[in-house]
């Protein structure tokens, strides 16, 4: 079953006239993910072909979606036009939105963030992030879903989640895992910006209730408490062994280390304090980002 | 970005915060002028830099105090001869200072009690958050740690705005007199319109004086701003002051690079911001202290790597570096061909360890053996930062 999305899933993409949300588009045409849609403003009616395969653009996403049955979308679309974009997508009730977008203004998903509460049809993945990759059973994981950026080719298909605020330390932990033989079920990069759509916990969540899922790495970094939060939440409800890897263990103090969100701001968020929490909920934690597929492994024995 | 304290004046009248009157100067002559406009008596002049700490601060030309009481237009002009186009040396700024360019000219209030206020994201709420004290005019975090009973915080609804009960509510816990609660909800809502016009990051007040004469006033401020949204905020990006940032952080962002200088000799490039602290964290557990972070993006063009060796050696601390790339999308072999170029352009000589792991790594290892260039190249983290650190000993 995995999370989220399967290899069903039907995927429209938001900005697929773009140069970077054409390469991705590609990408995952070539992974054999169902795209089966784009939406580019004042380009309705083009087509955008690849390999053979024709994807039709629309205008507008309430079309797309009701012409082709996409239920989930990709965010290519400039920070400036990129807060519009999402509400687009919950406006068309879609099932799940994954805004791949860096730099969107945190006073734009201050208000993107209150409509979501607001419902419950939309999900959004995002924004800052590598999006979500369901493993396909082809070789090296091809016919997956993959919406996004992530590299397809290092998943391979199997029963362990992986969720992080980061990309290129995800697929870290992804290849660790691909590597050493053990697949995934679903990777999910939820973004390094302040404000975004699922926390740590709801991932966790997710993958405690679906049975393909046996054991979860879950990746953080300095700034925020999602990942204590989500240590927390585990501790009490989650029945399946979980390891985690703190990144930023030297990063000083009142400083953005790259990610809008990997701020120092107190005492309660450094990579230090972050992982005694995390420990004392009982999660198993990986001093080292060389050992984060290791650190999982031994305490799913 | 920061700006000065003449500049979050500037802010401070345009969306009427009330705040005592002030102007900018750059010569004695213009001090002076300014000091006249401001009716010449009870007046203070500020150094303007980035930095706190600066009433204690010692000019390098000898001259004791970034911030001086003057009663006069003259002894205005004659302050800030003093402080103009000299160093000035704070507990923040290091020993090597600041250059005065600029001096505020203000008027000194007399101060009733002193209040903490400031308005910034709280991200478990992804919403913005008042957060007052009745103990201001000192360190925050002091009073956070002594009396966190004393910090008053109160989220506001981002489709609401602030509401006025919210102003009265956040008044009465910090202990202002009832007849103050109305200009109070005056100067709130302006900061409030401030913070979400300007999309700042935070905004801070600190003191908040409440005077003798029964007014309430802005007395020192502290600004944040949301970098990502500078495009849209043309008049705030342009307080941008170039001179008071680390020149490494400036060249950096030219090629859209992240760079952090830090203290130790293990220079690090790697790709992503999660990566990159990683990176920097394995340097540390096997016994090195890593002397930057570097983050160039989800890429890795040969322009942005020469650039970033450029970087690195700039600081001379620096004994040996490690790229750690993990080739998503991109073909390592691509990578590694730009690795080699940029190190030949530079005429790199430090140690070099290059960790390439991801799409057609193997090829690109090779291209990095075949360079002839003192390239130690590894596939797995761990053995690269052995490496590193076994080569910077």
């Amino acid at each position: 079953m995995a999370i989220l999305v399967t290899p069903q899933t039907r995927v429209l993409i938001q900005g697929i006239t773009g140069e970077f949300g054409g390469r991705h588009a590609r990408a995952s045409l070539d992974y054999g993910t169902a795209v089966v849609a784009g939406v580019t403003p004042g380009k309705g009616g083009q087509f955008f072909e690849h390999g053979g395969v024709k994807v039709p653009v629309f205008d507008t996403v309430e079309e797309a979606a009701r012409e082709t049955g996409a239920t989930a979308a990709a965010v290519f679309v400039p920070p400036a036009f990129a807060a519009d974009a999402i509400l687009e997508g919950v406006a068309a009730r879609l099932e799940l939105v994954v805004a791949i977008t860096e730099g969107i203004p945190v006073n734009d998903m201050m208000q993107v963030k209150e409509v979501l509460r607001g419902q419950s049809v939309t999900r959004l993945i995002g924004p800052n992030c590598p999006g979500i990759v369901t493993p396909g059973t082809g070789e090296k994981s091809h016919g997956g879903c993959r919406i996004g950026i992530a590299p397809g080719h290092i998943h391979k298909k199997g029963r362990i989640g992986v969720v992080s605020r980061s990309g290129t330390l995800t697929y870290e932990a992804v290849w660790q895992l691909t590597s050493r033989g053990h697949g995934q079920s679903t990777c999910i990069g939820i973004g390094g910006d302040p404000i975004h759509g699922l926390s740590h916990t709801d991932v966790l969540r997710l993958f405690n209730d679906d049975p393909e899922t046996d054991a979860i790495i879950m990746i953080g970094e300095i700034g925020g408490s999602g990942e204590v939060d989500a240590g927390r939440w585990a501790k009490e409800h989650c029945r399946k062994p979980i390891a985690a890897f703190i990144a930023g263990a030297t990063a000083p103090p009142g400083r953005r280390m790259g990610h809008a969100g990997a701020i120092v701001g107190g005492a309660d968020d450094t990579a230090a304090a972050k992982k005694a929490a995390l420990r004392a909920c009982g999660i198993a934690v990986a001093d080292s980002p060389s050992d984060m597929a290791e650190t999982l492994l031994a305490a799913m024995k | 970005m920061n700006i000065h304290e003449y500049q979050a004046k500037q802010l401070f009248e345009k969306f009427k915060v009330p705040t005592p009157r002030g102007l900018p100067a750059a010569t004695a002559e213009e001090a002076a002028a300014a000091a006249g406009e401001l009716g010449g008596a009870g007046l203070v002049v500020k150094a303007q830099i980035h930095a706190g700490g600066r009433g204690k601060g010692t000019f390098k030309n000898g001259f004791k105090g970034g911030v001086h009481l003057v009663q006069s237009a003259a002894e205005a002009g004659e302050v800030a001869g003093k402080m103009l186009g000299q160093t000035l040396v704070t507990k923040q700024t290091g020993e090597a200072g600041k250059l005065v360019s600029k001096v505020l000219v203000a008027e000194s209030v007399d101060i009733k009690h002193e209040y903490y206020l400031a308005i910034l994201l709280d991200r478990g709420s992804s919403r913005p958050v008042v957060v007052a004290s009745r103990e201001g005019g000192m360190d925050i975090e002091e009073v956070a740690e002594r009396s966190p009973e004393k910090i008053i915080r109160e989220t506001v609804h981002p489709l609401l705005g602030l509401q006025a009960y919210q102003s009265r509510v956040i008044g009465k816990r910090i202990g202002l007199p009832s007849s103050q609660l109305n200009a109070f909800h005056k100067l709130l809502s302006a900061l409030y319109a401030l913070y979400l016009k300007c999309d700042c990051s935070m905004v801070e007040i600190n003191p908040l004086v409440e005077t003798p004469d029964g007014r309430i006033l802005a007395l020192d401020a502290k600004f944040g701003f949301d970098d990502n949204a500078l495009y849209r905020q043309k008049d705030i990006a342009a307080m941008r002051d170039l001179a008071e940032e680390d020149p490494r952080d400036v060249e950096a962002s030219k090629y859209g690079l992240n760079y952090i200088g830090l203290d130790g000799s293990i220079a690090c490039l790697v790709n992503g911001a999660g990566l990159a602290m990683a990176t920097m964290d394995i340097i540390k557990l096997h016994g090195g202290e890593p002397a930057n972070f570097l983050d160039v993006g989800g890429g890795a063009s040969k322009e942005q790597v020469v650039a970033a060796f450029k970087l690195i050696l700039s600081d001379p601390k620096v004994k040996a570096i490690l790229v750690n790339i993990f080739g998503g999308i991109m073909d390592c072999n691509v990578i590694a061909e730009g690795i080699v170029a940029a190190a030949r352009e530079v005429g790199l000589s430090l140690p070099l360890v290059v960790r390439l792991q991801g799409n057609n790594f193997e090829a690109g290892q090779r291209t990095l053996a075949a360079s002839g260039l003192r390239i130690e190249s590894a596939d797995d983290l761990t053995v690269a930062a052995k490496a590193v650190v076994a080569a910077a000993a």
